[in-house]
């Protein structure tokens, strides 16, 4: 009964808090560079006002223009609750481990990139054909970094990650820290944050994600901007719950220390803003074909990470 | 009682073969032989499904008295078998009924009719074998049928070429067959079955045998480089005999490897495993980079078939490895993942390939350049190929996620082998696997959005109409399946027990009685996945969004033009092509693998000349095993040439001299 609720929790707080995220990496880097920003809580309100906003719809586009964005926006959902952000013991993290995860984040990118296709817009074209060769390479990077953290922790389910990662057995390890490293990478590359793509561009020949999305209107364009949020949010939080696990309540302890592990999640997630938003400012959009070097050390640092557990254990 | 069914269902199959040769005249010949296919096959199906699920699979031999007269025909069927026979015959099954409806539409019916049915008897025929002659009979009457139907349309551009290139390979791959089981029986000649497995043959003769063996089911099945013929000869035929060679003949081969290696051989050495995985994760990503350099729709679907045949033996060389390090456990696994997703190829290819006969039918195209907006047009057509595409892109709830999932559990098994070359490799794999998985994403991205979004960028295209209801049931019934394996693997993998339980001597935990129908592969703390909740979750998820928007926010909707940044242009030659769509990844991997070069050609300012981009890229397999070998054959076959014009003493001196050198290696000998 507490693993439903601790679910629904969950659930509600990615929700909730994704949009005040981006809201808050928004102010902080309009702060860095000497703006005032928007307010913290402008997300929610661009979300509201696209909800009640009219979809102005391509003559080109087909039904599947019109279901991509409930797709996407309900596997990130998923995922992104199956992530333990301020407590473990979700009911249902057994039906999916990081893999499962990782594939149904491909799932939402699947259909985004079709969308992008659907109108017959070269813009389309270009936003989709480049977003898949990002995937490509983040992808595997990604999953080499599954397997190190699984190869470690014996397991690929997140929730016993990170309670090994609590545990005394970790230590520090080489492994851990190239990890660390091309998890974010893969993490600044699939939120298409500078340097692989710029969040906030409307330059026709550097967009990414925007270019996939440019039909979107309306209530559509609110679903994927929140399942962007929610990815961001995601991101973050696989990484503080496998390299800082500290302060997760664990199932079985009592009402203060949910709290506690809300309080905690919410420094996180506030850290983690600060830094994403100092990084941006201090680096500069690369071009598109650089970013494949960017993703392929990321890929190599995985595969040097795994490597090194299969050849560190002797039988 | 099964086994003698089955081998009715077979001469039943071949009785239409000579059924389908009489009536070839008749307007009703199509129909008449696909409804007797459809039958016999779907029985064959039921026929394998029973023995999978009954206590005690094995049933055999039977030996009938025709083949070699000393020996006569050994059949049996055992779980291996029946797996492979439900395989075959579901995907033979979904065909026929498929070719119901497409085979109307065949200009020659009479090259294709009488050599389906003999095509779909051969391969049963192959599974059932018992013995070395009956087996590689089987497999020549398979190779010889289906280049029959390779060649059915042989007067089209570079079909007759492709056939050639097949019947070459084929026999190549039946020579090597032929050696592997000559070494297999023995001098004394103990061709059945269970002859050879009393008496396994000798380390360095098992390594020749598994050697000789790859190459065999290798070239069938598209191992690189063993893969150049695969490309041209799947697409070269109607496309129902497409999806059957892609879906179900290479799991054939599949089937002959297993048979093999894992059954026939004997204990395995741990480099075995190496080989294998290594070959297969080779395979996996060049097929999958193959595929996305293509623009033709059924040419892209068969280098598709190259990457799956590479993923398949991955899971086998891990099998190899961990048997060699006697951990069944472990070999279970890897072993249960290669044959679902075998099982899960056969599947979704099949459908993908129904799908682009459909387009091929309605627009009489197969090249993406003159595709597009097709889903308008064939909106039923379109969404079994994308459950068909997000199922072979590995993308949850569906199946291929599932066993690629398996394997992925089982190579994170593997740091415990002791060996370090596979310390080494099998990371390497693992990487490859990770990066095929990733672009086979980028690749059905390709060919669905390039051929069914977007706007039409041809007439016919443009007036496609949807096709008949055989075809449609034939997608649906197979994309229902791709889902129900991917909600419900439990029961898959269940059935699949005892076939790996008779090959690595242990299989994986029952899992239909876990809650909710997880699957758990070793123990709930390592990993599990529930495909059923996830598929639920999703559909809930996206639902209650939908209900939650339309009921307190807006639900108006306009139409307008596209707004592409305020300059839409109506020419769909503005939009993405297939070549540009694979640009970035061509750059990124292309300029190593393929030795891609772009050439831009600017005219000269002033000049009104359009500029051209030219792409050249070099298929490095064939330059660097294929071409050589062609120049020594030619280079030696213009030397023997002399021979045809030596005098009467130079053949009597060639004749003496041959006949020294003979009876000196006999000398030599004892």
């Amino acid at each position: 009964m507490l693993d439903l609720f601790v679910q629904f929790c969950q659930m509600t707080v990615v929700l909730a808090a994704a949009p005040l995220l981006a809201g808050y990496v928004r102010k902080l880097k309009a702060l860095l560079v000497g703006r005032r920003g928007p307010p913290l809580l402008q997300p929610y309100r661009d979300l509201a006002r696209l909800l009640r906003k009219e979809v102005v719809l391509a003559e080109s586009a087909s039904w599947l223009f019109r279901a991509a964005p409930y797709i996407v926006f309900a596997a990130t959902w998923v995922a992104a609750a199956l992530v333990p952000t301020f407590a473990t013991g979700l009911a249902f993290s057994y039906a999916a481990d990081m893999i499962a995860i990782v594939a149904l984040l491909g799932s939402a990118r699947f259909m985004l990139a079709l969308a992008g296709l659907d109108v017959g817009t070269s813009f389309g074209g270009i936003g989709s054909s480049r977003e898949m060769m990002i995937a490509s390479l983040a992808e595997p990077a990604m999953l080499m970094v599954v397997f190190t953290l699984s190869l470690l922790a014996g397991s690929t389910q997140l929730s016993y990650i990170a309670a090994f990662m609590q545990g005394p057995a970790v230590g520090l390890r080489v492994s851990l820290g190239m990890a660390l490293v091309a998890l974010v990478m893969v993490a600044i590359a699939e939120n298409a944050r500078i340097p692989v793509d710029n969040p906030a561009t409307h330059l026709e020949l550097t967009m990414v994600h925007e270019a996939m999305i440019l039909e979107y209107s309306g209530r559509h364009l609110a679903l994927i901007e929140l399942a962007s949020f929610v990815k961001l949010l995601l991101y973050i939080s696989v990484i503080g719950c496998v390299f800082a696990p500290w302060g997760i309540a664990v199932a079985g302890q009592g009402f203060a220390a949910y709290l506690a592990g809300l309080v905690v999640y919410a420094g996180k997630l506030a850290a983690a803003g600060l830094l994403l938003a100092v990084f941006e400012t201090a680096m500069a959009k690369m071009r598109v074909f650089r970013v494949s070097d960017f993703l392929g050390a990321a890929f190599m640092l995985g595969v040097l990470a795994t490597l090194l557990l299969f050849v560190s254990r002797l039988a | 009682m099964v086994l003698e069914a089955l081998l009715v269902c077979i001469a039943a199959l071949l009785a239409t073969a000579g059924l389908g040769l009489a009536l070839v005249r008749r307007r009703a010949a199509t129909v008449v032989v696909y409804a007797i296919t459809l039958l016999a096959t779907a029985a064959a199906t039921s026929l394998g499904v029973a023995a999978l699920l009954s206590p005690a699979p094995t049933v055999g031999p039977l030996v009938l008295p025709v083949g070699l007269p000393w020996l006569g025909a050994h059949f049996k069927l055992d779980a291996l078998g029946a797996f492979f026979v439900v395989v075959i015959n579901l995907g033979a099954a979904a065909t026929s009924l498929y070719a119901l409806g497409y085979g109307r539409h065949e200009e020659a019916p009479g090259r294709v009719l009488p050599f389906f049915p003999a095509f779909l008897a051969a391969m049963n025929l192959v599974l059932v074998a018992a013995d070395a002659f009956t087996f590689l009979f089987s497999w020549e009457l398979m190779s010889l049928s289906s280049w029959a139907l390779v060649m059915a349309h042989h007067r089209r551009a570079g079909n007759a070429a492709a056939g050639y290139l097949y019947l070459l390979m084929a026999s190549l791959g039946t020579l090597a067959l032929l050696f592997a089981f000559g070494l297999l029986s023995g001098p004394s000649g103990g061709y059945p079955f269970d002859a050879i497995r009393q008496a396994p043959p000798s380390a360095a003769y098992a390594a020749a045998v598994l050697v000789l063996a790859l190459i065999g089911a290798g070239s069938k099945a598209g191992l690189v480089p063993l893969h150049a013929w695969l490309p041209l000869a799947h697409p070269a035929a109607p496309t129902h005999v497409s999806a059957l060679m892609s879906g179900v003949m290479t799991k054939v081969a599949v089937y002959g490897f297993v048979r093999i290696a894992f059954d026939l051989l004997g204990a395995p050495s741990w480099w075995w495993g190496a080989l294998v995985a290594l070959v297969g994760g080779i395979t996996a990503v060049m097929g999958v980079l193959y595929a996305l350099m293509q623009s033709d729709l059924k040419r892209l679907l068969a280098y598709s078939t190259v990457e799956n045949i590479g993923i398949v033996f991955i899971g086998l060389g891990l099998a190899l490895a961990f048997e060699a390090n006697e951990m069944p456990g472990a070999a279970a696994l890897a072993l249960t993942a290669a044959l679902l997703h075998a099982f899960n190829h056969s599947l979704f290819k099949s459908l993908l390939f129904f799908g682009a006969g459909v387009v091929l039918g309605a627009t009489g195209e197969r090249d993406m350049e003159r595709l597009g907006g097709l889903i308008h047009r064939l909106p039923r057509t379109a969404l079994a190929f994308l459950v068909g595409s997000a199922a072979i892109s590995a993308l949850p709830p569906f199946n291929g996620f599932v066993s690629e999932w398996l394997m992925f559990q089982a190579i994170l098994l593997s740091p415990a082998l002791p060996q370090w070359l596979l310390k080494f490799l099998v990371p390497a794999v693992g990487a490859l696997l990770a990066l095929s998985a990733a672009l086979a994403g980028a690749c059905f991205v390709k060919a669905f959005g390039i051929t069914f979004l977007g706007r039409p960028r041809s007439a016919m295209a443009a007036q496609a109409v949807e096709t008949d209801r055989f075809s449609l049931a034939a997608m649906f019934v197979l994309a229902f399946l791709c889902l129900l394996a991917g909600i419900l693997p439990g029961y898959f993998i269940d059935a699949l027990a005892p076939v790996i339980q008779s090959l690595a001597g242990a299989h994986l935990p029952r899992q239909e009685s876990l809650d909710w129908l997880t699957i758990v592969p070793i123990a709930q703390s390592r990993s599990s996945y529930n495909g059923l909740l996830l598929f639920f979750f999703i559909a809930l998820a996206a639902s209650l969004a939908a209900e939650a928007i339309h009921r307190s926010a807006s639900r108006v909707v306009r139409r307008s033009a596209a707004w592409d940044c305020g300059f839409p242009d109506p020419n769909p030659a503005t939009q993405y092509t297939p070549g540009s769509f694979s640009q970035p990844i061509r750059r990124v991997f292309g300029s190593v693998l393929f030795r891609a070069r772009e050439e831009v050609r600017m005219p000269a300012p002033g000049d009104a000349t359009p500029a051209r981009l030219q792409v050249r890229m070099r298929d490095v397999p064939w330059d660097v095993f294929y071409a050589p070998i062609a120049r020594i054959v030619g280079f030696v076959a213009e030397r023997l040439n002399t021979l045809q014009f030596l005098t009467i003493r130079g053949y009597l001196t060639l004749v003496f001299g041959a006949l020294v050198a003979l009876l000196m290696v006999l000398a030599a000998w004892q």
